[in-house]
């Protein structure tokens, strides 16, 4: 058996939608920088007699979300009371939506471990309610008291459900990069929010019972978590063991699934329709929701508007604000160059400093671009430049221009000519390189390349002095 | 604008809470003193639902219909008793003790608007808004001899009414006479956005006793087994009367009533369980002595605090609701529920207005109902309405060895103005 076919994930995705207000009242969404239970009301602290009301926008969200993973709509979907106790659940029941979902049978493409496209079904998704936030002051072991805060309580969610369709922890991790830049090409997601996704994993080896993953909180977690899952199921399986059906938390901190250890007896949450809600005509609803360009066309539209490689397009546009940057950029420079910089140079360097692509001045990276392809620069000068100004901009600084930079610090490439004198010096320095090359040693050429460009801090351009130093010390008579 | 001073003695624990300074404001009920059933929200005056559970409890918010009462310049003077979260028949149930009938202090008010049945018949207001999930506006009508009002689901907002069985239930008017019902009526029907059940229907009618040709229904059941004799007689004696006012009176029949009360039971108890969740002790009611884990917490909290009936109703919900017997339960009471529209469907396609007695029997003795099941009958008649959503009205129509009986007229969706003029035109001639 192959070590990935026999892996099969399911993934549970809850996301927030970034509507303005909440799902079923007009508390401001905008809570991050507030005090806990200030943005509250009587119908999101579920207080006696509150009625829900809908969020007309969170449904529309909901439906762009349906319509761009090709699901199809029922005539209507109706929201179902879910019933459970938990302290952070101030109505002693979650709004949900239960056997009337807004949207069924979807599918998302993505690119598969072996490189084909290939279809992820989408079983379902449903708009829900999240539940306030529970606060254990002094640590969730040692706390004396448990705190709520119902901020949280009533942000718009969207359950999204795939088919057991995923046969890799990198898969996975692809589906859900597909997915969030899907979302938030719709204008209806902000992955950078914190606590804006969590994933429940569902995941088992052909054969054997199937485990859960609760609660998973970032994309690295889920990959992380699957890995181990599949490490863990194998070696029991291997040492004759049963994988148990079962529920398991992620520690995230030690990148490892411990089994949440309870009966496995399936809670009835007794769901029955929201008596307070009425039935949403979806179908109707979702005819009139115009759609933006999603990332396959835009990848699309990248290859044939810019000429840029497919590869270049796709890791373009997998990130709506990269998308965007890359096409402001290629307006102000060439597309192409454009392309290899931002995908080839520039995302490593981001990834380093942690920083996201709206930071990057546009202005100033499009004239490194250009200096880079005018040759004005030597590419090595090119990543230097840039890495200074990255570097500026982290420390708030604001970053001088490229141009002017390179032209005050002298960096520009130089004449050939003007080289010459550094080359005398490093043949003059390095008699024993001059020797080994003369006996056929090529690697010795590279020494001394690399000594002038030492020399002369990367502004001569390897490709024209490489030729320069072989002819001066070629063997007398060679070629 | 200005202050009433409330100063009626409250012999027959009609209210948990009495407002005796209460400011008003200008309008339609300029200083009119009004009660308002203690489950329906007032913001800074304490609403407890008959429920120690929310003892103490001060919503920061007024209901709807409170805010109608407020803008209409009327006074509210208190919050009156009721059945713990109006899970009754009798206002026994009430966590501050039993309201009396002031017609006969041996005998209940009928519940679960109890308090305000009895404040408007003691005559300590001319007017109470009370609640209506499968009578209780009516029960205590018929019980202590006043009008109550029933109206369409949904034409007055529940925003602000604590929820016992949301698809069933509303707010309505009880008043010594149909004018007075018609004036409150007036003031809180109306469209509420906060409440997506609520109609855009507001309602401004003035009672009018021209009734000529209209249609009057008398089911065979609603005098079937079951219903008192006398009450029977009375009743029908009443709708006698309107053939002198020029109505028309014909016998139909309603089969649906066979299976209404257990799909009542079983949808209102499904409903309850879920509406009373959220007072786990977390938020509402006297604080715990510190238990180890939540959910134990929880449950001694709920088993101290909830009465036997709310127990009891908690417990048949969420059975129904459970896996395995939703089908069973609250899926085939919804079934049941389609028959008794269909049902009305078809008699409101021939007559005006359905009328029969109200309740089967007078007043009950104070404690009188021990068994949950005896009392559960006696809403048989009253059940229909709520599970249809059409509107209904009490209006007294005689005695009984002195207890008074009320006529019930239900009228099609959203026609609450011609069962008041036929309640109008009644207690013209009733004399
Ligand atoms: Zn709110």
């Amino acid at each position: 058996m192959s070590d990935t076919t026999d892996v099969i994930i399911g993934l549970e995705i809850h996301c927030q939608l970034n509507t303005k207000t909440k799902l079923f009242c007009g508390c401001s969404t905008d809570y991050k920088n507030d005090g806990p239970n200030t943005h509250v009301c009587p119908v999101c602290l579920g207080l006696p007699g509150a009625m829900p009301m809908i969020n007309r926008k969170a449904v529309e969200y909901g439906l762009k979300v349906a319509r761009a993973l090709n699901l199809e709509i029922p005539e209507e979907g109706e929201f179902s009371r879910k019933n459970y106790f938990y302290p952070d659940l101030p109505k002693g029941y979650q709004i949900t939506m239960y056997d009337r979902p807004l949207a069924v049978k979807g599918y998302l493409e993505i690119e598969a471990d072996d490189g084909t496209d290939k279809k992820v079904e989408i079983t379902r998704i449903h708009l829900e309610e999240d539940p306030g936030k529970l606060v254990h002051v002094g640590g969730t072991a040692r706390a004396h008291y448990t705190l709520v805060d119902y901020n949280r309580s009533g942000i718009p969610l969207i359950e999204i459900v795939t088919e057991p369709d995923l046969r890799s922890p990198k898969e996975a991790r692809r589906f859900l990069t597909k997915l969030r830049a899907t979302l938030e090409y719709l204008g209806v997601f902000d992955g950078e929010r914190e606590g804006a996704l969590r994933v429940d994993a569902n995941i088992s080896i052909r054969g054997s019972e199937r485990v859960e993953i609760k609660n998973i909180t970032s994309y690295k977690g889920v990959e992380k978590a699957l890995t181990f899952e599949i490490t863990r199921q194998k070696g029991m399986i291997r040492r004759g063991g049963k994988v148990v059906r079962e529920t398991r938390h992620f520690q995230e901190a030690r990148g490892i699934t411990t089994s949440a250890r309870s009966k496995e007896t399936e809670t009835d949450y007794r769901y029955f329709p929201e008596p307070d809600l009425c039935p949403l005509r979806v179908r109707d609803w979702a005819k009139e929701v115009v759609l933006p360009e999603l990332p396959d066309a835009r990848r699309d539209r990248f290859m044939a508007q810019y000429g840029i490689s497919l590869n270049h397009a796709r890791t373009l546009t997998g990130d709506l604000r990269l998308a965007e940057f890359y096409e402001a950029l290629a307006a102000k420079t060439d597309p192409v160059l454009a392309a290899t910089w931002t995908a080839d140079t520039l995302l490593g360097e981001l990834n380093y400093r942690d920083m996201p692509v709206t930071k990057v001045p546009l202005d100033h990276f499009a004239d490194l671009v250009t200096l880079a392809g005018k040759d004005v620069i030597t590419d090595r000068v090119a990543v230097d430049v840039l890495r200074t100004l990255l570097d500026a901009v982290m420390k708030g600084e604001t970053p001088e221009m490229p141009g002017d930079y390179v032209r005050t610090q002298n960096l520009g490439k130089g004449d050939a000519d003007a080289f010459a004198v550094v080359i005398d010096e490093v043949i003059a320095e390095n008699e024993q390189a001059v020797a080994d090359f003369r006996t056929g040693k090529n690697v010795a050429l590279n020494f001394l390349v690399g000594q002038v460009m030492k020399k002369t801090r990367g502004k001569a351009d390897p490709k024209e002095i490489t030729p320069l130093i072989a002819a001066r010390i070629a063997p007398e008579g060679g070629k | 604008m200005g202050k009433i001073t409330f100063d009626a003695e409250d012999r027959w624990n009609a209210f948990v809470t009495l407002c005796r300074k209460a400011e008003h404001g200008d309008g339609p009920l300029a200083g009119v003193p009004v009660a308002v059933k203690d489950n329906i929200s007032t913001a800074g005056i304490q609403t407890t639902c008959g429920s120690a559970i929310l003892k103490d409890y001060v919503p920061p918010y007024d209901a709807y219909v409170v805010e109608r009462l407020k803008a209409a310049g009327a006074a509210i003077v208190g919050k009156t008793n009721m059945d713990e979260f109006g899970m009754g028949t009798t206002t026994e149930s009430s966590a501050f003790g039993p309201t009396t009938n002031p017609v006969d202090p041996t005998r209940v008010p009928g519940g679960s608007s109890g308090g305000s049945a009895a404040a408007v018949a003691a005559g300590m207001v001319d007017m109470a808004l009370g609640t209506d999930t499968g009578g209780s506006i009516r029960c205590p009508a018929a019980f202590c001899g006043i009008v109550g009002l029933k109206p369409t689901y949904g034409r007055t907002s529940r925003y602000g009414l604590i929820a016992y069985a949301n698809s069933l239930e509303g707010i309505g008017p009880m008043g010594r006479t149909v004018e007075d019902v018609s004036r409150l009526f007036a003031v809180i029907a109306g469209h509420d956005p906060r409440d997506a059940t609520s109609l855009d229907r507001p309602y401004n009618h003035t009672p009018s006793a021209e009734i000529r040709g209209m249609r009057i229904g008398v089911p065979l059941e609603f005098f079937g087994e079951g219903v008192d004799p006398a009450v029977g007689k009375t009743v029908r004696a009443a709708i006698e009367r309107f053939t002198d006012l020029g109505a028309e009176v014909v016998e139909c029949s309603m089969p649906s009533m066979k299976y209404a009360l257990a799909a009542y039971y079983v949808t209102c108890t499904s409903e309850a369980s879920s509406n009373l969740a959220r007072f786990d002790g977390v938020r509402y009611g006297p604080a715990n002595d510190i238990i180890p884990s939540w959910h134990e917490s929880y449950q001694e909290h709920r088993k101290t605090h909830f009465g036997k009936e709310v127990r009891r109703r908690i417990m048949l919900g969420t059975f129904a609701l459970s896996a395995g017997y939703y089908g069973k339960y609250y899926a085939k009471a919804q079934a049941a529920r389609q028959n008794v529209r269909d049902d009305f469907a078809r008699l409101f396609a021939d007559v005006d207005v359905v009328a029969g007695p109200t309740m089967p029997t007078t007043a009950f003795r104070l404690g009188e109902k021990t068994d949950p099941l005896s009392m559960y009958l006696a809403d048989i008649l009253t059940v229909p309405a709520n599970l249809a959503g059409v509107p209904a009205i009490s209006v007294p129509c005689g005695t009984v060895d002195g207890l008074p009986v009320g006529l019930q007229l239900i009228g099609r969706h959203c026609e609450e103005e011609r069962i008041i003029d036929a309640a109008y035109a009644f207690e013209g001639v009733r004399a």
